[in-house]
């Protein structure tokens, strides 16, 4: 009931001073944006532009054809990480029985030799009938001799040499394979694999699955992010492409990735037991006012009475 | 039906509601316009700068949306907007932070505001889903070397054949309205809540009777 | 603003000089807001003292 509002439930018989809160908020508004404006001015944001198949493809020809390779034969890593994507077991991480992963089940599922190589040539040979012909050869075989093309030929890119879109590796036997895989490269080189792999069987997409994991599958992609220290082990998480601050709140996260035994003997395991790491720091971080200790830390380290100056030595 | 607070419809629901909120929050702690004498630090800030920033985020990021995802590569009106939402989003976590390490030294959880506190953790975390779809959003280099890392630690906890970074259609949709929703719930609530308990006082102020409560159980 | 960042590297720390500077900057804010006076209301005050 009273005129001026007191606020805060009345509390009575608490000495109380004039405080505009609408104005406050509207100052606060104006000075903020007033620094956002001058902030994107001087500095706009930061803008890499996306890496392509195509891209990919152009720079590091041989990277390109060595994954390709690995995607072909089901030997990469996404190719045998596991849930969500296959029943792989790289990338499964799983403390003792307990494996969230696993249980999660494969519900993405991505079938690396179809998917990235097989269908987009399928999809391209078209009138192609020597292009037809080599993959009949190839699903023709049996998985030991793919397994021995695919392994000769990865041993031959190692010292392979380019021209343009064309692959040279030493001579061998290495069956339909670099007919094959020079040919995917050639639709990489021309822009047409990026659409090839997104755009199987429907006209609208805006799931990138497919190209990203056949990317991140490559060196490329990782080497570029190395440049600007945005992997794992540089504390990437924080940070941003050029001069940019980056996601400074990461800091926790980032940090047991760069500590044994997280970088070490749990390495396999790293990420889920960061996860878990995080999730009990965060119920700590919601629980401090119950927990003993840390809700006492304010009393032991006074920077209250700074705050509260006035009122100890009015009190 | 009578409108006088002393004379509600029996068993009315409606009435009922009504009192709940006229007891809990009634209208002048909603905008009260004096404060204990004790609020008196320029740390008392930095959660309304805090609001401001997340209003200069969610402005920007109206803009943005209204003209799609690719617009800020394609026009420099865009790549300008895109600059607004970012450092209005640096801007946001420097404050945030700043106004924990606040409440933390003052001890603001004392005499009944752990809410208060849990609810502040609860919008930090929410804001750093909601910082990460955004990076996830951007639709260039960075975008996607945080999806394809990501997923492992999403893939780790079960939930990567739900929750997938490298579908930005997805990640968009929950950037663009779910998590502003679930921000603006949660600060709202939060402010409540602070309106509701009053400004916590000094370490060591004698506590007062909890005039609050007195006022609610008349 | 596009060409990489320079890095302090420190032991196991690794971080980029503007995450650094922004961080810095931070606790520099924190200091000036225990520090700096607020404006206060003194004639207002003496009002509510009497009532």
């Amino acid at each position: 009931m009273a005129q001026r509002s007191a606020g805060q439930g009345d509390q009575r018989g608490i000495r109380t001073v004039p405080y505009d809160l609408v104005r406050e908020l509207a100052i606060a508004a104006a000075v903020s944006l007033v620094l956002i404006l001058a902030l994107a001015v001087a500095f706009s944001s930061p803008d890499v532009p996306s890496v392509t198949i195509q891209s990919w493809s152009k720079s590091d020809p041989v990277d390109f054809v060595t994954t390709a390779n690995d995607e072909l034969a089901g030997a990469s890593a996404t190719a045998n990480y596991g849930p969500p994507y296959n029943n792989g077991s790289n990338a499964v991480q799983s403390i003792g029985p307990v494996s969230p992963q696993a249980w999660g089940g494969v519900h993405a599922t991505v079938d690396q030799p179809h998917d990235f190589v097989i269908n987009p040539l399928k999809q391209a040979a078209g009138n192609d009938s020597k292009l037809g012909d080599d993959v009949n050869v190839y699903e023709s075989a049996s998985a030991g001799q793919r397994a021995k093309w695919h392994d000769a030929y990865a041993d031959a890119l190692q010292k392979a040499t380019v021209d343009g879109s064309q692959l040279t590796v030493a001579t061998g036997d290495y069956g339909p394979v670099p007919e094959m895989l020079n040919r995917l490269l050639q639709l990489a080189q021309t822009g047409a694999l990026d659409g090839l792999l997104i755009s199987s069987n429907h006209f609208y997409q805006t799931d990138y699955t497919k190209p990203l994991l056949f990317m991140n599958d490559g060196g490329y992609l990782a080497g570029l992010a190395g440049d600007q220290h945005l992997t794992g082990s540089q504390w990437g998480m924080m940070n941003e492409t050029g001069l940019y601050p980056g996601q400074t709140w990461l800091w926790l996260y980032t940090l047991w990735y760069q500590l044994p035994p997280f970088n070490s003997a749990w390495a396999s395991v790293t990420d889920l037991l960061v996860v878990l790491m995080m999730v009990v720091l965060t119920l700590l971080l919601a629980l401090v006012p119950f927990v003993p200790g840390l809700r006492d830390i304010p009393r032991w380290i006074p920077v209250y009475r700074l705050i509260w100056r006035r009122y100890y030595r009015e009190a | 039906m009578s409108t006088n607070s002393g004379d509600q419809s029996r068993g009315s629901w409606t009435a009922a509601t009504r009192g709940q909120l006229e007891r809990r929050l009634p209208w002048d702690n909603l905008l009260p316009d004096r404060q204990p004498y004790w609020v008196g630090s320029w740390v008392y800030v930095f959660g309304v700068v805090t609001i401001a920033a997340l209003a200069w985020v969610v402005a920007s990021g109206v803009i943005l949306a209204l003209f799609g995802p690719q617009w800020w590569h394609l026009s420099r009106a865009g790549r300008f907007f895109n600059s607004l939402h970012s450092w209005s989003v640096q801007v946001f976590f420097v404050f945030m932070v700043l106004h924990l390490w606040g409440q933390y030294f003052m001890a603001s959880w004392r005499e009944g505001r752990a809410p208060t506190w849990m609810i502040g953790v609860v919008t930090f975390a929410v804001s750093i889903g909601s910082a990460f779809t955004g990076y996830l959003s951007q639709q260039n280099f960075d975008a996607q070397w945080i999806a394809v890392n990501a997923k492992d630690a999403i893939n780790s906890t079960g939930v990567g054949g739900f929750f997938n970074v490298l579908n930005f259609g997805q990640m968009y949709g929950l950037h663009v309205m779910l998590l502003p929703i679930g921000m603006v719930l949660l600060v709202a609530l939060h402010v409540i809540q602070v309106r509701m308990k009053g400004v916590v006082p000094p370490i060591g102020r004698l506590s007062q009777p909890d005039v609050t409560r007195e006022m609610t159980e008349k | 603003m596009d060409q990489p960042a320079g890095y302090l590297h420190a032991g196991f720390i690794l971080i980029s000089w503007p995450n650094l500077f922004l961080i810095g900057i931070m606790l520099v804010i924190f200091a000036l807001a225990l520090l700096l006076p607020f404006p206060g209301h003194a004639a207002d005050d003496q009002t509510e003292k009497k009532s």
